[in-house]
């Protein structure tokens, strides 16, 4: 993975040093509490419901042991001894003490860390497929672009006072799981149909919150040399057009929208053409040097399946499930990706003790190369491990409560904060993802629904990705109660869809009924071997509204 | 008002006129509005400055280029970044005269400004009483490097990345 060079670790040392000052004009009056928002948010620091939150950003979603139990270790001395991660692949804290703040940016430094941006009107921590330079179906690695354009990004002079916050997500596999249509720019590597050369494709304007919208292609290919200089065209073209008028309509989605995609692209591509490229990209050498750090490890030569994991399976049946479940194939014979569930039943989605970052930093250093992935939908994955570790990393998770077989499953619920942290929320999020995982909890019956994706919000803004979700859940406040509203045929993937709303909100304790009605017409439809989201794409939405309006009537 | 420069506290040599009313000043700052009327009546030794918003279009600017000394555009509110294009945009377009940023900054934005292309900050009366120009003196270079290249900033780290390969690569001796 990257390591900081003498310019990294000056930079970040810097910053630290300067967010203290902006601390000191704060507290001296020389900034108003206005013109210190901006100054703390861009160094991640949050005024929530109860308290401060601090957002750490953990770039495309890539740690080292070290760092894991860095955080482990903040946790333990500066909050609760937890943190949060979230969908865009960060880890917060929710308890630190403003005073704090600086000595806990020292701390991130000493391994390479910082909040740098990871709020605030600017160009966001980007975020990368977590399956990065492991997966079957991937061109390229995206984390060394990613890497390019978190340096690129970092405190622009000329575009750290957009309109409104500005995401980048990249992968560089067939299979989108980094929702790069969601984002304000999605980032695709691609190989060139004729000559094979590998190059970008460039999407704008994806995004949730209250307007959800799919992301437009602008740039088919983009040879990968001229990759600045575009960004830098998009940035000029929406840092001047955007709107600023409201808040609500202020994200490049809502520009690209207003005005076209055919103009928006012409407008760009206008800006691209003046700019003198040479001057404004990365040497191809610079890349170059970011992709040695991203080098695949020294894979040992295996047979391509480990009779040691198929004789454990066999004998231990608890074992079998969760190696069915929280497995991903990898690209090197006799290896797999883990995905380490944040999801037991009834706990926070997301949420891990410093005690569990330690368990997870252990088995990393020991059994995945030193490495470790955070993904957006709040799991953490060992990307490297021999198949024939499985059965010890098992053993190693149990007793720690890491081992809950159910990655990409019902009981699998993204979920924001909600109104139990977040200063925004107009309604509970994860009570409910509690009480849906709680009515599902049986095993059983989780794998015969198979792959389903619950994905809940608690305000308009969506931080829980529901547009997206298989079943999304978003929760609304309606004279003072809260009131949830269900929709249907999200798709986070390169297939990429906004659900439908199902019909009218419902109160707290009727959604996991809801869920059921919705598991249950999945279950009577459903041909052989067909995915929940397959069956809706096919049968359409009727048969749910159908259930759904019974369920509401029988609640009546 | 406190007008600020690489310098620190700057001396302001422009006056404001009225309208394009600019007598005899020897350095006018006009109007977008009124500076079609105001060179007209421009004398060989007087220097007429404009004061644009920040939602202008460059193209609109860049035929008056040579007659003008200085360009001010108008910040708003220190949160909208549009200044920083905006003057990006017209030293990329070839003005070389002064460009001045006028509005509520914050002396955090000051390396932004002047890697954009900005010479001088003009400080409404409301944020000089707080921000000295000592304060604005003090955040220049907070951010010893930066990554982007292409802006006005003496070795941003992609370029010192790549004079030490070129040094690494080249012969010994």
């Amino acid at each position: 993975m990257y390591r900081y060079d003498e310019f990294d670790e000056r930079f970040v040392r810097d910053r630290v040093a300067q967010f203290s000052d902006q601390v000191a004009r704060r507290l001296d009056g020389s900034l108003t509490e206005d013109e210190f928002k901006p100054l703390r948010l861009k160094n991640g620091v949050y005024l929530q419901l109860h308290a401060y939150m601090l957002r750490i950003a953990v770039p495309y979603g890539t740690l080292s042991s070290k760092q894991m139990r860095q955080l482990a270790l903040i946790g333990e001395r500066f909050d609760r001894g937890y943190g949060h991660f979230t969908t865009r692949q960060n880890l917060q804290f929710n308890w630190p003490k403003l005073r704090d703040v600086p000595e806990i940016l020292g701390l991130l430094a000493d391994v390479e860390m910082h909040c740098i941006q990871t709020s605030g009107n600017c160009i966001r921590n980007v975020t990368a497929d977590h399956f990065a330079g492991v997966a079957q179906d991937e061109i390229e690695d995206p984390r060394p672009v990613c890497e390019l354009i978190r340096q690129w990004s970092t405190a622009h002079p000329e575009f750290s006072y957009l309109p409104r916050k500005f995401k980048i997500a990249a992968t560089g596999a067939q299979h989108d799981r980094a929702v790069t249509k969601a984002h304000d720019i999605g980032l695709r590597i691609v190989r060139h149909p004729d000559s094979g050369e590998i190059g970008y494709e460039i999407s704008v304007g994806g995004g949730l919150g209250r307007t959800p919208m799919i992301g437009k292609v602008v740039r088919d290919f983009l040879p990968k040399p001229d990759l600045l200089a575009y960004l830098e065209a998009i940035m000029r073209v929406y840092n001047q057009e955007g709107r600023r008028d409201n808040k609500y309509k202020a994200r490049v989605k809502i520009l690209v929208h207003e005005i076209g995609t055919e103009e928006f692209r012409s407008r760009v591509e206008a800006e691209f053409a003046t700019l003198d490229g040479p001057s404004v990209n990365a040497d191809p050498e610079e890349l170059a040097r970011i992709e040695a750090y991203f080098a695949p490890p020294a894979y040992e030569t295996l047979p391509r399946e480990s009779a040691a994991l198929a004789a454990a399976r066999a004998s231990n049946p608890a074992f079998d499930r969760w190696a069915g479940t929280n497995l991903t194939p990898h690209r090197a014979d006799g290896y797999s990706a883990v995905t380490i569930s944040l999801k037991p039943i009834g706990l926070a989605p997301g949420d891990a003790t410093s005690e569990q970052m330690r368990v997870i930093a252990d088995l990393a250093e020991r059994y995945s190369f030193d490495e470790l992935r955070v993904t957006h939908a709040q799991n953490i994955v060992l990307p490297h491990v021999r198949q024939d570790d499985l059965h010890a990393i098992w053993e190693a998770l149990v007793p720690a409560g890491l081992a809950t077989a159910n990655s990409g499953l019902i009981t699998d619920i993204i979920a924001c904060p909600g109104l139990d942290y977040c200063a925004l929320a107009t309604a509970r999020s994860i009570p409910i993802a509690q009480a849906i995982q709680q009515r599902f909890e049986d095993a059983e019956r989780q794998t015969e629904i198979g792959e389903l994706n619950i994905k809940i919000s608690g305000c308009i803004n969506a931080c829980g990705h529901h547009h997206v979700g298989h079943i999304g859940i978003l929760g609304l406040e309606k004279r003072g109660i809260e009131s949830y509203q269900i929709t249907l045929g999200g798709d986070a993937t390169e297939n990429a869809a906004v659900g439908e709303i199902l019909g009218p909100g419902l109160p707290a304790e009727e959604v996991p009924g809801a869920i059921e009605a919705i598991v249950g017409v999945y279950e009577a439809e459903r041909n052989d071997g067909e995915r929940f989201i397959e069956t809706v794409k096919r049968v359409g939405l009727s048969p749910f509204k159908a259930a759904f309006k019974e369920l509401s009537h029988a609640a009546d | 008002m406190l007008l600020i420069d690489r310098e620190g506290s700057a001396t302001e040599a422009w006056t404001r006129a009225d309208g394009a009313a600019i007598g005899n000043l020897s350095h006018a700052l006009v109007g977008w509005d009124a500076l079609p009327e105001a060179l007209d009546q421009k004398s060989s030794d007087q220097k007429i400055g404009v004061l644009v918003p920040n939602s202008l279009p460059s193209e609109a600017l860049k035929p008056f280029f040579d007659q003008l000394a200085l360009v001010a555009i108008g910040f708003p509110a220190f949160a909208d970044g549009r200044g920083f294009s905006l003057a990006k945009v017209l030293r990329r377009e070839g003005f070389r005269g002064t460009l001045r940023a006028s509005g509520p900054l914050i002396p955090d934005q000051f390396d932004y400004a002047i890697a954009c292309g900005f010479d001088e900050i003009e400080l409404p009366e409301a944020s000089a009483s707080r921000q000295s120009a000592l304060q604005w003196q003090q955040a220049r270079g907070r951010l010893s490097r930066t990554y982007q290249r292409g802006y006005t900033r003496d070795g941003n780290i992609l370029d010192r990345r790549r004079l030490a390969r070129a040094a690494a690569n080249s012969p010994a001796g």
